[in-house]
C-alpha cells in the first residue's frame, strides 16, 4: 500500500477510540442519559485513562516489533502514537478536573498536595505534556543528540503511570499486575537492546 | 414522628411506588389530585421488574411491607442504578460486574449459622430465621466511601428483631458477619491477585447493631434482592459508609471482642471499624466533604454536601458521645 495512504490510515486508527468514546458522549448529551451510567464523569476519567495507557504500551511496544518485523516505517510512526497517548492522557485530567471537581480549583490543589495517586500521575502526565511537545520536526532537529535521550523519559512515565493505577486499586490487583507485566517485559527488552547496541 | 402505616402491597402496587411516595407533591400540583397521580409514567429501567426468582415464601413475605416514618422523601435512585452500578468484589471490580457475573449465584436455600455469646445458636434455614418478622420498606441513603452515593428503597427486618430473637447473652458487645464463600459461584473470590481476604467479614457494636435505623435487607425496590445487591441477606446502616453493609450473610457471630473487618485488614489507615459517614474526616485518597448524587450527569455532577453521619445524626450521633471520631473513623 502506498505510504501516504497507510500514514492516514494509520492516524484514524488512533483516533478510533476518541470516535468511540465521542460517540457515546454524543448519545448522553443527546437521547440517552444513561448512555456512560449513572455516573458519566467518572466513566470518562476510566475510559480516557485505559486508551492513554494502551497508547503508552503501544509507543513502548514499536521497537520491539519493529526489530521483528523490520517495519522502518513503524518506527517513523512512533512520535505519532506518543502524541496520541499524551491527547488521551490529557482528557483524562480534564474529565477528572472539569467534569468530576468541575473546576474547583480548591479541591484540585488538596488533591494535588495530598493524594500520593495524583501526584504521581500528575508528574508522569506533566513528563508526557514535555515529550508531546518537543514531539514536532522542529524540536527533532534543535535538539539534535539530546531529543533521544530527553526522549528517555518515557520509561520513569510509564513507571509512574504503574504506580499511578497501583495506588488507583482498592480491592484487586489484577489489572494492574497485567499492565505492570507487558510495560516491564517491554522495558527489560529496551534496555538489553540498548545495552547491546551500545 | 408519625406511627408507621401498616399497608399491604401488592405486585400492582410495585412500580408506584416512588409516585406514591411524592404523592403530596402530586396533588399540590394539580388541583385534580387523581388525574396527577396517574400522569407521569415512570421508565421501565426505573422499576423493578416483575419477575421475583426467590422463593414464594419470601416473595410473599416482601410484599408485606409497611412503610417507614425512618424513610426519605427524596428522589429514588432509578432501579437500574442500583442493581447495575455498585460494588460487590466477590463478583469482580468494575461497577457492572456484580450484575454480569452475579447471575451463577445461587441464593436460594440459604442457611445462617449462628454463633457465639447466645442462646439460639446453630444453623438456621432462612425461613426458619426470618418467620413471622414483619418487613419493613426503608428508603434510606447510601453513601459510598468512594464519595458517591444513591437513594434507595431497602425492604428488610429491624436488625434488632432478629437478634433478640437469637437472645444474645449480656457478655455480647459485638455481633460479626461474614459473607458466604464460594469461589466457583463468586469469580473475585479466586483472584490471584485479590488485595482483601474472603470471606468478607464485618462487624458492629452491639448497641450500633440494635439501634433502631439498622437493617437486615431482603429486598429492594418492592422485589426480593438481586444477587448483585447481596441475595438473600445484608445488612444496611445507613449512617455508616457502604462497605459496612455486609451482603450474602452466611455468619451471625456474637462476641465479647471488636472484630476485625475486611478493610481494616487490608488498610487500617484508610478504612476504620466504624466508618461512619464523616465529611470533616477525608479518606486519604479523596475528600469526603462532598458526595455525588446518583445519577449525575454529565456536565452536573450533581455534588450535594455530605452530611455528618450521612443525615442521621439526630438519631445515631449519641452512640458515639465523648469519642474522638478522627481517631475513631
Amino acid at each position: 500500500m502506498d505510504k501516504v495512504l497507510l500514514t492516514r490510515w494509520f492516524w484514524w486508527l488512533l483516533l478510533l477510540p476518541l470516535i468511540f468514546i465521542g460517540t457515546r458522549v454524543f448519545q448522553v448529551v443527546w437521547y440517552d442519559p444513561s448512555a456512560l451510567g449513572p455516573d458519566p464523569a467518572q466513566s470518562l476519567v476510566d475510559l480516557f485513562g485505559t486508551t492513554a495507557l494502551w497508547f503508552l504500551c503501544a509507543v513502548l511496544f514499536v521497537t520491539p516489533l519493529q526489530a521483528l518485523i523490520r517495519a522502518r516505517w513503524l518506527l517513523r510512526q512512533r512520535r505519532a502514537l506518543g502524541v496520541a497517548c499524551f491527547g488521551y492522557a490529557l482528557m483524562h485530567w480534564l474529565s477528572y478536573a472539569g467534569l468530576l471537581l468541575e473546576w474547583q480549583w480548591q479541591n484540585l490543589g488538596q488533591d494535588l498536595l495530598n493524594r500520593p495517586y495524583i501526584i504521581v500521575g500528575f508528574l508522569a502526565g506533566l513528563m508526557l505534556l514535555v515529550l508531546a511537545g518537543t514531539s514536532n520536526n522542529v524540536s527533532v532537529r534543535a535538539l539534535g543528540r539530546r531529543w533521544r535521550i530527553l526522549h528517555r523519559l518515557v520509561y520513569p512515565a510509564a513507571l509512574l503511570v504503574l504506580i499511578h493505577m497501583f495506588w488507583v486499586a482498592r480491592s484487586d490487583y489484577t489489572e494492574v499486575a497485567l499492565y505492570s507485566a507487558v510495560v516491564l517485559l517491554l522495558l527489560l527488552h529496551r534496555w538489553r537492546h540498548q545495552t547491546k547496541s551500545s | 414522628m408519625k406511627a408507621p402505616v401498616g399497608s399491604k402491597l401488592t405486585e400492582r402496587d410495585v412500580t408506584p411506588e416512588a409516585i406514591y411516595l411524592n404523592r403530596r407533591q402530586y396533588l399540590k400540583a394539580s388541583a385534580v389530585g387523581a388525574a396527577a397521580l396517574m400522569a407521569p409514567a415512570l421508565k421501565a429501567s426505573e422499576a423493578a421488574p416483575s419477575v421475583d426468582p426467590a422463593p414464594l415464601w419470601l416473595q410473599s413475605q416482601n410484599k408485606q411491607a409497611s412503610s417507614s416514618p425512618f424513610s426519605t422523601t427524596e428522589k429514588l435512585t432509578p432501579y437500574e442504578y442500583v442493581t447495575g452500578y455498585n460494588n460487590f468484589y466477590e463478583f469482580g471490580t468494575g461497577k457492572d460486574d456484580p450484575e454480569k457475573k452475579g447471575q451463577d449465584f445461587k441464593p436460594h436455600p440459604w442457611q445462617v449459622t449462628v454463633s457465639g455469646l447466645a442462646e439460639g445458636t446453630g444453623t438456621f434455614d432462612l425461613e426458619d430465621l426470618l418467620k413471622g418478622l414483619a418487613v419493613e420498606e426503608r428508603i434510606y441513603r447510601l453513601r459510598c466511601v468512594e464519595a458517591w452515593s444513591m437513594v434507595i428503597p431497602w425492604l428488610g427486618v429491624p436488625m434488632a428483631a432478629l437478634l433478640k430473637r437469637l437472645k444474645p447473652l449480656s457478655s455480647a458487645r459485638y455481633v460479626a458477619f461474614e459473607t458466604v464463600y464460594r469461589p466457583e459461584e463468586m469469580p473475585g473470590q479466586g483472584s490471584f491477585f485479590a488485595a482483601i481476604d474472603y470471606p468478607y467479614v464485618e462487624g458492629l457494636r452491639m448497641d450500633e447493631a440494635m439501634h433502631p435505623l439498622t437493617l437486615m435487607a431482603t429486598g429492594v425496590y418492592g422485589r426480593s434482592l438481586p444477587n448483585q445487591n447481596g441475595a438473600p441477606l445484608r445488612l444496611v446502616v445507613p449512617w455508616k459508609y457502604g462497605f459496612k453493609s455486609i451482603k450474602s450473610i452466611r455468619k451471625i457471630t456474637f462476641t465479647d471482642r471488636q472484630p476485625q473487618t475486611t478493610w481494616e485488614k487490608a488498610n487500617a489507615r484508610e478504612y476504620g471499624f466504624y466508618a461512619n459517614v464523616n465529611p470533616a474526616v477525608d479518606h486519604p485518597r479523596w475528600s469526603q466533604a462532598e458526595e455525588r448524587r446518583l445519577p449525575s450527569t454529565l456536565f452536573a455532577s450533581n455534588r450535594v454536601p455530605t452530611l455528618p453521619f450521612n443525615g442521621y445524626a439526630d438519631a445515631v450521633a449519641g452512640l458515639y458521645q465523648g469519642m474522638d471520631l478522627t481517631k475513631y473513623y
